[in-house]
């Protein structure tokens, strides 16, 4: 895959609905860039779409964690040093400084759409 | 500073006491000590002596090593009898010449068994109960005879009759009073144990006094009773209870007691002010303690006076309870009832074997005595109120009669004083459980590990519940056993729920039982009791999302976000070719290659996405999946047994990869490891393991709940000498009631420590099956063993699990954040500053 760089606001199609797995996450490579993607067909939004990256880690891992809910908010728990970092926007739990870049992300039919604003 | 000079006379289990408890003060620095001992070795623990015949080894019974002493600055001077006391010099000679002058003089001499002069009482088999070297030639004695027999129908009596049974003799017990344990027991309870004791095939003989023993034809021992009766025997063991050992005192002119024992005050100070006696060569109150609970106290009662601190010695209560041949018996304090104006509460039942009496005042309000034999589950009840004068409820008898809803009324940890001993083994009082509670300790482990009570006998491990959790509940730190906030009940009660209900997935768990969506602490326990019960693969559509990432990807992740992977060797078996297949498959994946400490080797730094393609490969090879990753069984680690080492006495090899075989895949509250051992030096270290095999001439001696790591715990004998097939039934039941009732991510350590009841609970429940429930166990486990997969060889041969293994789903690419870098000529995750030195070349 040619590497593009991404510099307007742009929908990008990223992969099928059938890679992703139900209840869990998968990851996906845009440029340089590794984007977790969570599916939770029962909640709404069903997907999610949260940076790899795991900066406490140093390590793309996040899209390997499990999907926990904690008081009332849906989280990844990284897989190596457990902290929880909220679906909906990035911010870890533990740590008030550390927060995750997400993303708008959505079905078109069987298609998943993102959108990368910067 | 001028040291002053302590020498202590005797290392039995009292001296060693007072030397430990020493040793753990600051005031230890001012004495220079020198110890004398008789016997060979420092001191063990007498009080399990018969163990020794059923598997334990001097080493496990030693209770002073000589490191540790050595350790302690300690001067031991083992085999060196101190053979006089020159009390104007203030020195003591031994045995060897040795000379060591002291300023405070220590006698912990103990006693001696008591042999009635019977005429032949000193022929070569007749025998005493007393040192390990009495027992080996207690053993060698048996080793081609059929019958021995017991003279004393005491306590230690009893248990050398149990030991003689152990040893393969018919045995009797020869007693000269009316009935057994007449010490401790009064006639009815008396009575029962004879009874009971006769059933399990010991022979006992009352009000029989031997006048003769003669050696006859064929070298065998007849004893003459009085009147006709006569007894045909191999060995007589006499056990016709304990006299003080005072010789030492008595030339050195120190005042004894009418019928020996060195006298002294409550201080422990005999009549020369520098000596000190404690244990059972002291006379106190004109009385002996014989058991090792009082010398305890006596030698902690010199520690103190020693490091300047006021402290007494008033007596001692001799209750006891104890299991003596499997028959349970308790007594406490008067329990001949021979005080005046006392009254009695009996409760007899023949049916199931159970005799209990109280002995009270004439008004029913306090308890001075009882007698308990077949059920002594009141003793501890009964004991507090004996020993801290309490007043007896209204209907008293209602202490020791059956409840009848199901539930003995306990006594309240609110009415006992602070000053009350909940553990009278490490001598912890109410009060210091309610201090170690105020301290931060919230569960029963942290109690136990901080005051270290019930860690001995474990008796009082069901009052120290109470006491923890009255205290607990008082400080308004209501213990929250919740599994989390999603499921308000415990692993034990959803795994029941499971069970009973047949729940298959976590949507309807969470649906019936629990609230919100779940979290990454109820999922995998969720995932993990499903396995347990159902044994569905963990892949399986419903399950995959509850998986922890090592669980999901069926390998280890590592700091870099790559994996380790470890493939069974069962028992640390291998052939060459499946070798040479690891190092292969290392080399063509540049694997980092390491031996693990189970037997078996690690591959490191394998990508997500190379992980099939790895177990293609080895699973072609005919390797299986290890489980490194699951909350299952891990490794079952062996010497190579009697196959090939000179000492080996088993198969351990052989026995290893049956019990590897049977167990793997087992879904487990926690890891499991397990080892087996050849022969008694214990090559395989199944001792620090959670389920250990070490093999005996006659079988297998099962140890159960050990632990390495972090937090070390020696592993419990539960059973000895058993057959193959009688040893994996033991195994199954254990390990299905610890996954059963274990509490989320609880190994099986800390499982034993909170298990009420302890050790002797979990043997009712395997071996006795008192609750009935082994069979099922049993049928749990078959039904595991029986759905056994390799989920990995089912893993890459399903398309749809091995979607999951890509790194990106949109895309081939590798991930180019992990980066290695070389060391010792293998590969290894790169350092931060490494990596940024590769992308930023200086």
């Amino acid at each position: 895959m040619s590497k593009v760089a991404i510099t307007r606001a742009e929908w990008r199609q990223v992969c099928q609905r059938s890679d992703l797995v139900a209840e869990s996450g998968v990851c996906a490579l845009l440029g340089d860039r590794q984007i977790a993607l969570f599916f939770l067909p029962q909640q709404e939004p069903q997907l999610y779409a949260i940076d790899n990256w795991d900066p406490i880690a140093q390590a793309g891992v996040i899209g390997r964690g499990l999907v926990a809910e904690i008081d009332g908010e849906l989280t990844v728990a990284s897989p190596l040093y457990k902290q929880h970092y909220r679906l909906s926007d990035g911010q870890c739990l533990e740590e008030a400084d550390i927060q995750l870049a997400v993303y708008p992300v959505a079905f078109e039919g069987d298609d998943v759409l993102i959108r990368l604003d910067q | 500073m001028v040291k002053q000079k302590i020498v202590v006379i005797g290392n039995g289990m009292v001296g060693h006491h007072f030397l430990e408890q020493l040793a753990n003060r600051p005031e230890r620095e001012m004495f220079d000590i020198v110890v004398f001992c008789a016997e060979p070795r420092p001191a063990y623990d007498r009080v399990h002596l018969s163990e020794y015949f059923s598997g334990r080894t001097a080493d496990d019974l030693a209770m002073g090593k000589i490191a540790q002493y050595r350790e302690w600055g300690y001067d031991l001077r083992l085999n060196d009898a101190a053979i006089n006391i020159d009390r104007a010099a203030k020195s003591v000679t031994a045995a060897s010449g040795a000379n060591e002058t002291y300023d405070h003089l220590i006698l912990a001499t103990g006693s001696y068994p008591f042999v009635p002069p019977i005429p032949g009482h000193e022929h070569e088999k007749c025998f005493v109960y007393r040192t390990l070297e009495d027992l080996d030639k207690i053993q060698a004695a048996a080793k081609n005879g059929q019958v021995g027999v017991v003279v004393g129908g005491g306590l230690l009596g009893l248990e050398a009759a149990n030991a003689l049974k152990k040893l393969g003799l018919e045995a009797h017990v020869v007693e000269f009073a009316p009935g057994l344990m007449s010490v401790q027991l009064d006639e009815g309870g008396s009575k029962l144990l004879r009874e009971k004791i006769e059933e399990l095939g010991v022979t006992v003989h009352t009000s029989t006094a031997t006048e003769l023993i003669e050696e006859v034809a064929g070298g065998r021992l007849r004893m003459q009773f009085k009147g006709e009766a006569e007894l045909a025997t191999d060995l007589i063991v006499f056990s016709a209870g304990i006299r003080p050992e005072d010789s030492l005192a008595k030339s050195a002119g120190i005042e004894l007691g009418e019928r020996g024992g060195i006298v002294v005050d409550n201080h422990c100070r005999t009549s020369d002010p520098n000596i000190f006696a404690i244990g059972e060569c002291a006379l106190y109150d004109n009385r002996i303690f014989g058991l090792v609970a009082p010398g305890y106290s006596m030698a902690r009662t010199v520690v103190s006076l020693l490091c300047g601190e006021a402290a007494e010695f008033n007596g001692a209560d001799m209750s006891t309870k104890l299991k003596l041949l499997g028959v349970e018996v308790g007594s406490i304090g008067d329990a001949h009832g021979r005080a005046e104006d006392s009254a009695a509460i009996t409760f007899v039942d023949e049916q199931s074997g159970v005799y209990k009496r109280m002995i009270t005042d004439r008004a029913g309000k306090k308890l001075r005595g009882a007698v308990l034999v077949g059920d002594t589950s009141d003793y501890d009840t009964l004991l507090q109120y004996h020993l801290n004068d309490m007043d007896l409820p209204d209907h008293p008898e209602q202490l020791i009669l059956p409840a009848l809803d199901g539930a003995a009324p306990a006594l309240g940890a609110d009415a006992l004083p602070d000053t009350a001993t909940i553990c009278s083994c490490h001598n912890v009082s109410k009060g210091d459980i309610v201090g170690a509670v105020q301290g931060g300790c919230c569960s029963l482990g942290d109690v136990k590990g901080a005051t270290k009570a019930s860690t001995g006998c474990g008796g009082c491990s069901a009052l120290l519940k109470n006491v923890v959790d009255a205290e607990l509940a008082a400080l308004g730190m209501e213990v929250n056993t919740d599994l989390c906030p999603h499921f308000p009940y415990t692993r034990q009660e959803i795994f029941h729920m499971v069970q009973v209900e047949e729940i298959k997935t976590f949507d309807e768990l969470l649906h019936k039982h629990g609230s919100g969506k779940g979290c990454e602490i109820c999922k995998p326990t969720a995932a993990s009791i499903f396995a347990s019960l159902w044994n569905e693969h963990i892949h399986k559509k419903p399950h995959v999302g509850l998986q922890d990432t090592n669980d999901t990807f069926m390998a280890n992740m590592q700091k870099n976000g790559t994996y380790s992977v470890v493939p069974r060797i069962a028992g640390g078996e291998i052939t060459p070719d499946k070798l040479i297949v690891l190092g292969q498959v290392a080399k063509k994946y540049d694997l980092y290659t390491k031996i693990t400490g189970g037997q078996r080797i690690d591959l490191f730094g394998a990508r997500l996405e190379e992980l099939p393609e790895i177990w293609r490969e080895l699973t072609d090879a005919g390797f299986e999946t290890g489980h490194a990753y699951g909350k299952s069984l891990r490794t079952v680690k062996s010497c190579v047994g009697s196959t090939w080492c000179r000492f080996g006495v088993q198969d351990s090899v052989g026995m290893a990869l049956a019990v590897e075989n049977r167990y793997k895949g087992l879904r487990s509250p926690h890891k499991i490891k397990m080892a087996v051992s050849g022969c008694t030096r214990e090559c395989a270290e199944a001792q620090s393991k959670d389920i250990g095999v070490i093999a005996t001439e006659n079988g297998w001696n099962l140890y159960v709940c050990g632990n390495g790591g972090m937090r070390p715990r020696h592993a419990d004998l539960f059973a000895t000498d058993l057959d193959d097939v009688t040893l994996i039934r033991y195994i199954d039941r254990i390990l299905m009631f610890y996954v059963r009732t274990a509490d989320k991510l609880q190994r099986t350590s800390v499982w034993l420590e909170n298990l009420e009841g302890g050790l002797e609970y979990l043997r009712e429940v395997v071996i006795e099956d008192k609750l009935g429930i082994s069979e099922e166990l049993e049928r749990q486990m078959g039904n595991v063993v029986g759905t056994y997969q390799c989920e990995w060889k089912t893993a890459i041969n399903d398309p749809e699990m091995l979607k999951r293994f890509r790194q990106f789903v949109n895309t081939d690419v590798k991930d180019e954040k992990i980066v290695f870098v070389e060391e010792r000529k293998q590969r290894r995750p790169a350092t931060r500053e490494e990596i940024v030195e590769i992308a930023e070349p200086a």
